[in-house]
């Protein structure tokens, strides 16, 4: 059997092309000319092609005829003696130049051929344990967390200088003042769309000023908090798990905590606290545009008169209902930057670890400002608020 | 085996004319040497390398690598290799997907082949058998040794190294300079290092740059045993480790 393959053109193209040949003659494989990376591929197909059917015995693998050999085509000539080993063919390497030797010796050739051991699938039940043990793992960390948290809070209540307060001010910029016109802007369109869809159904019934109604309660007890948490969450949450993350693979947050700084104490509470400000205040104004996104349904659609509408909302909306929204809006605060804040702790294996955990961050605090916000609707529902 | 050589025409480079770091810089790599480029912290060594590989372009002058002008990275691919400092391994995969990303990328080659490629070279840098690993579960010298094994995947004939031996214990920095050294005898690679270490200057390098950086200029060019007996008392204080001071 023998078969002679001319080489590709060089992998960057535009140089010259230089040949190699791969032939078989009985328990000879010679190799001759150039093999160079660029021709990998061919080469590779020649060589299983070439020891196809070798079995039981000994194969000679002839350089004599090799003018150049890289390191990678070296490592696929090793490859194929451990393949040839499996079969229990002795490939043994001869007619080699002392460039080419010692390039055998670099990579492996002159040992004993050796198979690398494929990794054995991991099976379900494997899987189901890993994951079990990793969701543990990850639940003690959130209880170790918040454990911390309270500590901290605990230390700042007895030391109120150590808590990192300077922070604070322009947490609730970035925060805060920041997502003013996005908190507006979406707002607005809450309650606009809100009254459009409102409209066509009141108006048959001749019931159009209790679009004010309508508007006002939604926006004032549930839509401007759960909203603005969600805006927030995806600006501030993302961001201070972000930071905090390469913080932390950074090795910063081990820097300050050699220093004698609690890391919960100097970066949890100012951005807890900065939440804590921003978010019931975002939410006021949430709802008094969304209000305002109504009215401009009832002026435009309903021909009310903003008179007759902001009339009608002060008659529906009670303080009581804005107070139950704020103070959603408060616990939503709080847990957005404590989830937040202990997946940025919790960070690992670098960029890919900080991308994994801000996507944690918004996820999870999604899922627990609904959680939460149901929790409150059941709540305030029970007790008559 | 190497026709690669480097060659620098009076290079300046900075970031902006107010913040020159180097300027006219010339200087030549010859193909199968080992090249360093020495200074001290802020001389402009690891920038002077980031304009060598093309990721800067120069205020002035020009870098030709193997008779072509300075490197264009947006097309095709480098003659060279590199291995940062910080090893610039991707987080996301394995040491061996590491390894096996340039290879598919710019080989049409089956996986397997690929796969076993990259185990040789993991091999070759002392990794063999951590090729599942994720680059944040390695120590410093490891994260380099990969990044060695990737930069060398497609057996450029010219790799640069940025400060290959910091943080090292000196065992550890010897083996590296030796699979250096392996690298320049056995494979004929050509080397440009940057380093401040001077056991593995005197181990491993056949000439070097040094840079100064209140001239902003190279103030010396030679062998590394030269340059210790220099006159220009600049020169050999920083080869015998002396203070101004002193």
């Amino acid at each position: 059997m023998a078969q002679i393959l001319p080489s590709s053109a060089e992998l960057d193209g535009g140089g010259s092309a230089p040949v190699y040949a791969i032939a078989r003659e009985g328990v000879v494989l010679k190799l001759s000319g150039q093999l160079r990376v660029g021709d990998a591929g061919p080469i590779w197909k020649a060589l299983g092609a070439a020891m196809a059917g070798a079995k039981d015995g000994k194969l000679t693998l002839d350089f004599s005829d090799v003018s150049f050999i890289d390191g990678a085509i070296m490592s696929l000539v090793v490859q194929a003696r451990a393949q040839l080993s499996e079969r229990q063919v002795t490939a043994e390497i001869v007619g080699d130049d002392e460039r080419t030797r010692a390039l055998v010796h670099l990579y492996g050739g002159d040992e004993k051929a050796v198979r690398r051991k494929r990794r054995k699938a991991e099976g379900f039940i494997e899987q189901v344990g890993r994951a079990t043990a990793a969701a543990l793992g990850e639940l003690r960390g959130v209880i170790s967390f918040f454990g911390s948290m309270v500590a901290s809070v605990a230390g700042v209540i007895k030391k109120p200088s150590s808590g990192n307060v300077a922070e604070i001010p322009s947490l609730v910029e970035r925060a805060g003042a920041d997502a003013v016109p996005i908190i507006l802007l979406l707002n607005f369109l809450l309650g606009f769309v809100m009254g459009f869809q409102a409209a066509r159904q009141l108006e048959t019934y001749g019931a159009s000023i209790y679009v004010a109604d309508l508007v006002g309660i939604s926006v004032t007890r549930e839509l401007a908090p759960l909203m603005t948490a969600i805006i927030v969450c995806g600006r501030s949450g993302a961001a201070f798990a972000a930071e905090l993350g390469t913080m932390r693979v950074s090795e910063e947050i081990d820097a300050l905590r050699t220093m004698g700084f609690g890391p919960v104490r100097y970066l949890v509470l100012p951005r807890t606290i900065a939440l804590l400000i921003v978010v019931p205040i975002l939410t006021l104004l949430g709802d008094l545009i969304g209000i305002v996104g109504g009215l401009v349904v009832a002026v435009t659609s309903l021909r009310l008169t903003p008179i007759a509408y902001l009339n009608e909302t002060r008659l529906a909306v009670t303080a009581r209902d804005v107070e139950s929204g704020l103070v959603k809006s408060a616990v939503f605060a709080v847990a957005i930057g404590l989830i937040a804040c202990q997946q940025g702790f919790a960070t690992s294996g670098g960029a890919q670890g900080v991308g994994r955990r801000t996507t944690s961050t918004v996820v999870t605090s999604l899922f627990a400002i609904v959680l939460i916000d149901a929790v409150f609707t059941v709540f305030y529902r029970v007790v008559g608020i | 085996m190497s026709d690669a050589f480097i060659d620098v025409k009076d290079l300046s480079m900075g970031w902006g004319p107010d913040a020159v770091l180097l300027e006219h810089a010339t200087f030549r790599v010859e193909p199968g040497e080992v090249f360093a480029i020495l200074g001290g912290s802020g001389s402009g060594k690891s920038t002077l390398l980031r304009y060598l590989v093309g990721l800067e372009q120069p205020l002035a002058g020009e870098v030709t690598i193997s008779g072509v002008g300075h490197p264009n990275l947006e097309v095709g691919r480098p003659p060279f290799g590199v291995m940062f400092q910080g090893g610039a391994l991707f987080g996301s995969m394995t040491l061996l997907e590491n390894v096996v990303l340039p290879l598919t990328e710019w080989v049409d080659i089956p996986i397997d082949a690929a796969t076993a490629m990259a185990h040789a070279k993991l091999k070759l840098v002392g990794l063999a058998g951590a090729g599942d690993k994720m680059p944040s579960e390695l120590s410093g010298g490891m994260k380099k040794r990969a990044a060695i094994a990737r930069a060398m995947a497609l057996e450029p004939p010219l790799l640069f190294l940025d400060e290959p031996s910091a943080g090292l214990d000196p065992i550890t920095s010897a083996e590296l300079d030796k699979l250096l050294l392996t690298l320049k005898t056995v494979v004929g690679l050509t080397l440009v290092i940057v380093t401040h270490e001077l056991a593995s200057i005197f181990a491993i390098a056949d000439r070097c740059i040094l840079l100064d950086k209140e001239t902003k200029s190279i103030i010396a060019t030679g062998r590394p045993s030269e340059l210790k007996d220099s006159s220009d008392t600049r020169v050999s204080d920083f080869f015998n480790r002396r203070t101004k001071a002193s």
